[in-house]
């Protein structure tokens, strides 16, 4: 009782301090960086001109991937991952819908969280990026040449997928831990016994690494912690990955007070190199489950959906030196690991220090059995003596550490709203920006690999208020960029940031722009109703189901005029664009149809299910303006009553 | 009054613009046709109201890849085969073969047009119909619909240019 009352003391006082610091840094700095720095050419990029960097924002609560170029802060496009997107159709047609399916059945939206770019050795290499869905857990890869989300898996025994998705340095895997813990196999429990009976799933995919598919290799069943951030060991510490932990009171109420108890929480190391090793020989156990795993078949453009029933479960006290807990204070979020891989960065955002653990010392702790008791069996090394250093007082509520390329960090504090530079080794603060407001993750490109670039640092800010021209009470979010090149950090640029950015990750534009896909080959069309061909124009008839076999390309439909539809059918459009050259794709959408419009790219088919439900002739016509002669794009479809004996047919350009 | 005289001076230069704007169509017309002509007379004896899809011009080699071809004097079969197979994939629906729909029919197109000309908006159909003259008449003939690019190879190029031969 007394801890708590100390504790609110504390925070009345830290909010105290913050609102006034908040305010005169509002008065002052508004302004700071436009007005008395060349910061506008510095971010301007001229007409026509390409951005230097691909910054891939997650959309948070729109689930979606939003693609902007950097220094300009322009949004280049918004990717469809986890939610539906009418603009497009993806999560509408029948190719994508598959894409969107999971055990609860078809899910259409997410809150997506954490992107990461693939690497090899450490660096990024462009081939694919990996995106968490935290609410019904999923991972997701989208490959970096169409820009198009192709594969989505989800994550069994696991709720709340948020310590996810980091890749180790060769992209070996992609890591999915869970937030909130639960009871495995899931059952009818009292929740007040959640206290060591809930597990917590650390789960480790595979990547293929010609195809990029993904498969669950195993699910390391943890005690029943939140499992906040996740970081992969880099270099010396490669084979390695690290959890943050919080809640190891292991509450099922009111965590905002009841989580923030134990003076220190844990950061988990997990020596995954020797838990591959005990799966592949033949250790871990095979447990009934169920969970999709989505795969977007690149050449038909056609997505299928498989549910997978088992899922290859360690137990961490099967393989003794795999897992170990490094004692961390006061609920830590981001758990960083610095470019050389020795440095492991707790950010414990309820602590006024940064806590960094030595990997060196880990292992010398380890060897030497320098404990400091165990939790559920798993030994806790001793803090003192796996301890690197502290940065303090650097801040109040550190979230997230990026580094760049000369020895530095960058921690991000939400509560202060602040960033801060701090040298990696003697653990001094350097410089310190306030950002408009509270700001969650940063983001340096290749900051968190063994090669980051550093010439930006982007803060993804979660509160906006005054930054823009009011929208009333709903506001976009705000992210702003910072040129770290000198001493001090200047501010640049505010840009408006869809949904919510929790995390993002950017590369230099050369690695993957040459690489872009212009329009796919009508030659590599694998699509099973496919019309390549005008000869194959067609419409057929199978009971009330209705398939209409058609092509387009600038600015017609074949058929454009349809007879024999009938209220009550179910008509299928497949269309097939015949264009081949970059930046042609034609829309297709139809009177009253209840799911969206849909986009078809050069040479490839799409899928849109339209029901007619009232008797008429209704049109269609092509959404993208496509060419002079778009307006001219449209066509006909009469609806007949369901009685209707009227045969099909199907022509165009015949009077 | 003052009011009245603006007004009538604004009736004034709208009058001016106006018929400066149908002076301005017409002369556009008038150099169409003066092109047309000039066109004719350099290359062929045809009459200059025959349509542009009809015209002979045996002389012009259009703007692109294609600088000078020899054609066999029998047509490869083979060729002829693969190249419709590609025209129906990547044409046929803007081109039937021997009637006008979207675009012009490719039959009988041999004896209009040199190979070069044929390859060369196949390949190149952005700039032809910038800058080719002939080429710019036919996209108005065909009512603004552009030739589209499908990024065909030179090879594909010239297999549909066999196959036309066998129309």
């Amino acid at each position: 009782m007394k801890k708590t009352i100390q504790y609110l003391f504390s925070l009345v006082l830290i909010a105290g301090l913050v609102s006034c610091n908040n305010g005169d840094n509002q008065k002052k700095l508004r302004g700071q960086g436009g007005l008395a720095t060349n910061a506008a050419e510095r971010v301007y990029v001229a007409p026509g001109e390409h951005d230097e960097y691909y910054g891939f924002f997650s959309g948070g609560f729109s689930g979606q991937l939003g693609v902007y170029g950097l220094p300009s802060g322009r949004l280049l496009k918004v990717l469809p991952v986890f939610s539906q997107n009418p603009e497009n159709g993806w999560g509408y047609t029948e190719e994508t819908k598959p894409m969107l399916n999971t055990s609860f059945g078809f899910v259409p939206w997410d809150d997506s969280h954490h992107p990461d770019i693939s690497q090899t050795d450490g660096v990024l290499d462009g081939r694919w990026i990996f995106i968490n869905g935290n609410n019904t857990p999923r991972i997701a890869r989208i490959g970096l040449e169409t820009f198009k989300t192709e594969e989505i898996i989800e994550i069994p025994n696991s709720a709340g997928n948020h310590s996810s998705s980091f890749i180790t340095e060769n992209t070996e895997y992609v890591v999915a831990g869970t937030r909130f813990s639960i009871p495995v196999p899931q059952r009818d429990m009292s929740i007040k016994e959640y206290k060591g009976n809930f597990k917590g799933a650390l789960t480790f995919i595979s990547v293929d690494q010609e195809t990029g598919r993904m498969a669950i290799k195993f699910q390391l069943m943890m005690p029943g912690f939140n499992y906040d951030l996740s970081h992969p060991g880099r270099d010396k510490s490669h084979g390695w990955f690290f959890f943050t932990t919080y809640n190891t009171e292991e509450s099922h109420t009111l965590l905002e007070v009841n989580a923030s108890q134990n003076d220190k929480d844990f950061i988990a190391a997990v020596n995954w190199k020797k838990i591959e090793e005990y799966v592949n020989n033949g250790g871990g156990k095979m447990t009934p489950t169920r969970y999709a795993h989505n795969v977007m078949d690149m050449d038909s453009h056609v997505a299928t959906s498989t549910i997978i029933e088992e899922v290859l479960t360690v137990d961490p006290l099967d393989v003794p030196g795999a897992v170990f807990f490094l004692p961390t204070p006061k609920s830590p979020h981001g758990c960083d690991v610095d470019p050389t891989g020795e440095y492991i960065i707790g950010n414990g955002k309820l602590s006024a220090d940064l806590t960094v653990h030595s990997f060196t010392k880990m292992l010398d702790a380890i060897e030497n059995e320098k404990f400091d008791g165990e939790a559920y069996g798993i030994p806790i090394l001793n803090f003192e003596d796996i301890l690197a250093g502290v940065v303090k007082q650097p801040g109040l509520g550190p979230l997230h550490t990026e580094f760049d390329d000369k020895g530095n960090a960058y921690t991000t504090f939400f509560i202060s709203s602040e960033v801060v530079k701090w040298k990696v080794g003697t653990w001094e603060v350097l410089d310190r920006q306030p950002v408009f407001y509270s700001v969650g993750h940063g983001m340096i490109p290749g900051g968190n690999s063994r090669k980051p670039f550093g010439k930006y640092f982007v803060a993804m800010n979660k509160i906006t208020k005054d930054r823009y021209l009011p929208t009333g009470p709903e506001l976009t979010h705000s992210a702003q960029l910072f040129d770290i090149t000198g001493d001090k950090m200047e501010l640049l640029l505010d840009f408006p940031t869809i949904g919510e950015p929790h995390y993002a990750a950017a590369i230099p534009a050369e690695i993957i722009k040459d690489k872009s896909k212009q329009f796919y080959r009508l030659s590599d069309n694998k699509h099973p109703h496919a019309t390549l061909k005008s000869s194959d124009v067609r419409i057929e008839r199978n009971g009330k189901e209705v398939h209409v076999y058609m092509t387009i390309i600038r600015s017609h439909f074949n058929p454009d005029n349809i007879e024999g539809i009938k209220v009550g059918d179910k008509v299928y459009f497949h269309v097939t664009n015949l264009e081949q050259d970059f930046d042609v794709p034609h829309g297709f959408a139809t009177i009253g149809a209840n799911n969206a419009e849909m986009l078809i790219m050069p040479g490839a088919t799409e899928t849109l299910v339209w029901e007619p439900k009232q008797v008429g002739v209704w049109p269609f016509y092509c959404t993208d303006f496509c060419s002079a002669l778009h307006q001219e794009m449209q066509g006909y479809v009469r609806v007949s009553p369901a009685d209707s004996n009227l045969p099909l047919s199907w022509s165009v350009g015949e009077d | 009054m003052k009011h009245v005289m603006s007004i009538l001076a604004a009736f004034a230069i709208f009058g001016v613009v106006s018929c400066g704007g149908k002076e301005e169509k017409k002369e556009e017309k008038v150099t169409l046709r003066t092109q047309t002509t000039e066109k004719v007379e350099t290359t062929s004896s045809a009459v200059s109201d025959v349509k542009p899809s009809e015209r002979v011009d045996m002389s012009t080699k259009g703007i692109g890849p294609i600088k000078s071809l020899t054609l066999d004097e029998t047509i490869n079969q083979e060729m002829a085969a693969k190249g419709k197979e590609v025209y129906n994939v990547n044409c046929l629906a803007c081109h039937k073969p021997d009637r006008r729909f979207i675009g012009p029919a490719p039959k009988g197109i041999l004896e209009r047009r040199t190979p070069e000309w044929i390859m060369n908006m196949i390949l190149n159909p952005e700039e032809m119909v910038q800058k080719d003259p002939l080429a710019k008449e036919l996209l108005m003939e065909f009512n603004g619909s552009p030739m589209a690019n499908q990024n065909l190879t030179e090879e594909e190029a010239r297999q549909i240019l066999e196959y036309f031969r066998t129309l």
